[in-house]
């Protein structure tokens, strides 16, 4: 139902920021640069360019609609939140003997994990006495509200009205703010109104998960402090990352040159190629143990192909006339490896290695979650055993951003040290 | 002996579902030292095999090449080789392009500086000397490989259409460099084209191929490489001769063509 809702009002957001930000536009009249004179703009890809407003007002409504549906303080503008405070509701007794008393439940709902004090009343008058009840929000209560009556349920008594609305077994009416309802043994289940807004630990408030950030960024989480965490995942995919290059660069580069190697590896590579990392996990946890080895093999393995065949890739790639060019200047074998076969093949293993650090940093947050004392995986499983969502989406949320940095990292150092890569 | 001698060379390619392909035919030739050859034809006619052997790429199933008495086995320095295009190093300047032969022989800087920049100069590319190969327009990227196979000083520089990728204006530009450049150094110089106007233009000497199987059709001598090393190559083609020799080889390559062509069609 929220999931709905929440979906609903995306797309309004989508749809209306877009209206308001053309009619803007119209209003402060057209550019006239070279590709809005073009006629033909659909199916014209290198028309088509991203509006970076609309990537600005579509991360900021991500946080309007996170906040609207948690009832953040950073964002004015709420769905409508669970009840909270105090209520009441009347029930109805009715005696075997036919006689009806009415008494008041007074509820207080408030918020989990605050303090809360037991509202005081008078037990009143009547075979019927009141009750208080305390729920967290969110949360619902069995009321057990004949245990200081005159009569009680065991007396044969029952409740047969709420609000002076009729109710029997099974039944259920809205009374007190909430939701009554009569359970099969005739006691009272009361659940405040819940509202439309998610329940922290199923979506915490922007606030609560940057307050998290910065309380495990101060003290740490589970032994480690969070740099030491994410600090491991890195070092692994590093090692992971490192060694499958080591290796897989050199063999992808006898594949390329050497029929016999090509042959003997081509079958272990395809085979190879397609298993997911994942699925090797518990292999891998079997032979080399759940510790760091464990791991870092794990990593060596999704590294390794990826690297290959982009070694494999690069040497196939050489165009002959240079290779032909360099030997009619004299070069040798070795010299033709180094000068021309290397440099050549370079802008295919730095593809490879993007896609290599890629797949290393989804496994080794993976194989984290499967066993570790430390790492950004290790964190956000452990969180979420004592539902501690607002660390798992920090968690989420760093690991995200790590990737993204990752990939970036990569673009820079390629435009640097390959800056020739698809322009030949 | 000096010079490039061609004796008697066929090649034949066994194609994989059984059948050959005879892409030369007993083919002889002799070059003297500083001459220039140009070798035209139509598609098919194996010029481009007969570079590739020349230059040591290809062994022939048939016959030899020797240079200057001794046979050619393989690709070596003293046989340059300037490509269509796609030949440069991307990964380096222009300066270390036109150095590579110098540096891969283990010549230290200072023995070769000198001449590369004055080759560099010579085509034209002093304020480029460091750029990078893909700022570089194509015509600029052909005198890099033209100046990167002279600093090598090879003996025979083999061409394949080296001029065939660029237009029209820069093409004739090049034309007169490689006249130049020819003059200069007095290399030997075999170059292929397509085009007849710069097969007349360039050539000391013209060979016409033909196909299937490839062999030499015919052979001219004539003196336009001669007169457009000291003037426009638009001077030259002017000539009366010129002309003449124009008709009568584009005529003889379409009736190649059509034969070709008629009997592509016989067969299907």
């Amino acid at each position: 139902m929220t999931g709905l809702l929440i979906l609903v009002f995306y797309v309004a957001l989508f749809l209306g920021s877009l209206f308001i930000l053309s009619a803007i536009r119209r209003a402060r009249g057209r550019t006239r640069d070279f590709t809005s004179l073009k006629t033909v703009t659909f199916g014209d890809e290198s028309a088509v360019r991203p509006d970076r407003a609309a990537s600005v007002i579509s991360v900021l409504v991500i946080f309007l609609i996170w906040g609207a549906f948690t009832g953040s303080k950073l964002v004015p503008i709420h769905v409508p939140g669970p009840f909270l405070g105090d209520s009441q509701f009347t029930y109805t007794l009715e005696a075997p003997d036919g006689r009806r008393d009415d008494a008041t439940v007074y509820t207080r709902v408030f918020r989990v994990g605050t303090e809360v004090t037991p509202r005081e009343v008078a037990p009143g008058d009547g075979f019927a006495k009141d009750d208080t009840v305390e729920v967290g929000a969110w949360r619902s209560k069995l009321i057990l509200m004949d245990r200081n009556d005159e009569v009680t349920r065991k007396d044969g008594a029952r409740v047969v009205a709420i609000d002076g609305q009729p109710i029997s077994v099974g039944g259920q009416v809205r009374a007190g703010n909430g939701i009554v309802r009569l359970t099969d043994k005739g006691a009272l289940d009361y659940a405040p109104a819940k509202g439309l807004q998610m329940e922290p630990i199923w979506m915490p408030a922007p606030e609560a998960v940057f307050g998290q950030l910065i309380k495990i960024a101060g003290e740490g989480y589970q032994n480690f402090t969070l740099w030491q965490h994410l600090g491991w995942s890195l070092l692994r995919v590093l090692a992971g990352f490192v060694a499958g290059s080591v290796v897989g660069i050199p063999l992808g580069y006898a594949m390329g040159l050497s029929g016999w190697f090509r042959g003997w590896f081509d079958p272990i590579v395809e085979f190879m190629r397609p298993v997911p990392p994942l699925a090797l996990i518990p292999l891998v946890i079997i032979w080399f143990g759940i510790w760091e080895t464990g791991k870092i093999v794990l990593l060596f393995l999704a590294a390794l192909w990826i690297m290959t065949i982009a070694a494999r890739a690069g040497v196939s790639g050489v165009n002959i006339t240079k290779i032909h060019a360099a030997y009619s200047l004299g070069a040798s074998r070795w010299q033709i490896m180094r000068h021309v076969i290397i440099p050549n093949s370079l802008p295919e293993i730095f593809t490879g290695a993007r896609v290599a650090m890629g797949v290393c940093w989804g496994t080794v947050v993976a194989a984290e979650l499967v066993a570790a004392q430390k790492g950004a995986g290790m964190m956000i499983i452990a969180a979420s055993k004592f539902q501690l969502t607002d660390i798992v989406i920090m968690g989420i949320i760093l690991i995200g951003i790590i990737g993204y940095g990752i990939d970036i990292l990569m673009r820079i150092a390629e435009r640097v040290l390959v800056p020739w890569k698809g322009k030949s | 002996m000096s010079g490039l001698s061609i004796r008697n060379v066929s090649m034949r390619f066994e194609l994989p579902g059984g059948g050959h392909v005879q892409a030369l035919k007993d083919v002889s030739l002799d070059l003297k030292t500083g001459e220039l050859l140009s070798v035209l034809g139509p598609s098919g006619c194996g010029k481009t095999t007969l570079l590739n052997i020349v230059a040591g790429f290809l062994a022939p199933t048939e016959g030899r090449i020797e240079l200057n008495g001794h046979p050619v086995t393989g690709p070596d320095a003293e046989r340059g080789m300037v490509f269509q295009k796609g030949a440069l190093f991307e990964w380096m300047s222009v300066r270390e392009n036109v150095s590579f032969g110098p540096r891969m022989k283990g010549q230290r800087p200072a023995d070769y500086r000198a001449t590369v920049d004055h080759l560099l100069d010579v085509v034209g590319l002093q304020d480029f000397k460091e750029k990078a190969i893909y700022e570089l327009s194509g015509g600029m990227q052909q005198r890099v490989a033209l100046a990167r196979c002279l600093a090598n000083d090879p003996d025979v520089i083999l061409m394949d259409e080296p001029l065939g990728a660029l237009d029209a204006l820069t093409r004739e530009k090049m034309q007169s460099l490689v006249l130049k450049l020819w003059k200069e150094t007095g290399k030997t110089i075999i170059l292929i084209t397509h085009s007849v106007e710069e097969a007349l233009l360039l050539g000391e000497r013209l060979l016409v191929m033909a196909p299937r199987p490839g062999r030499i059709h015919r052979e001219y001598a004539l003196p336009f490489a001669d007169l457009g090393v000291g003037q426009d190559l638009r001077e030259v083609k002017k000539h009366p001769e010129f002309a003449t020799r124009r008709e009568e080889i584009l005529g003889m390559i379409w009736d190649m063509e059509e034969e070709i062509m008629g009997r592509a069609e016989g067969a299907a």
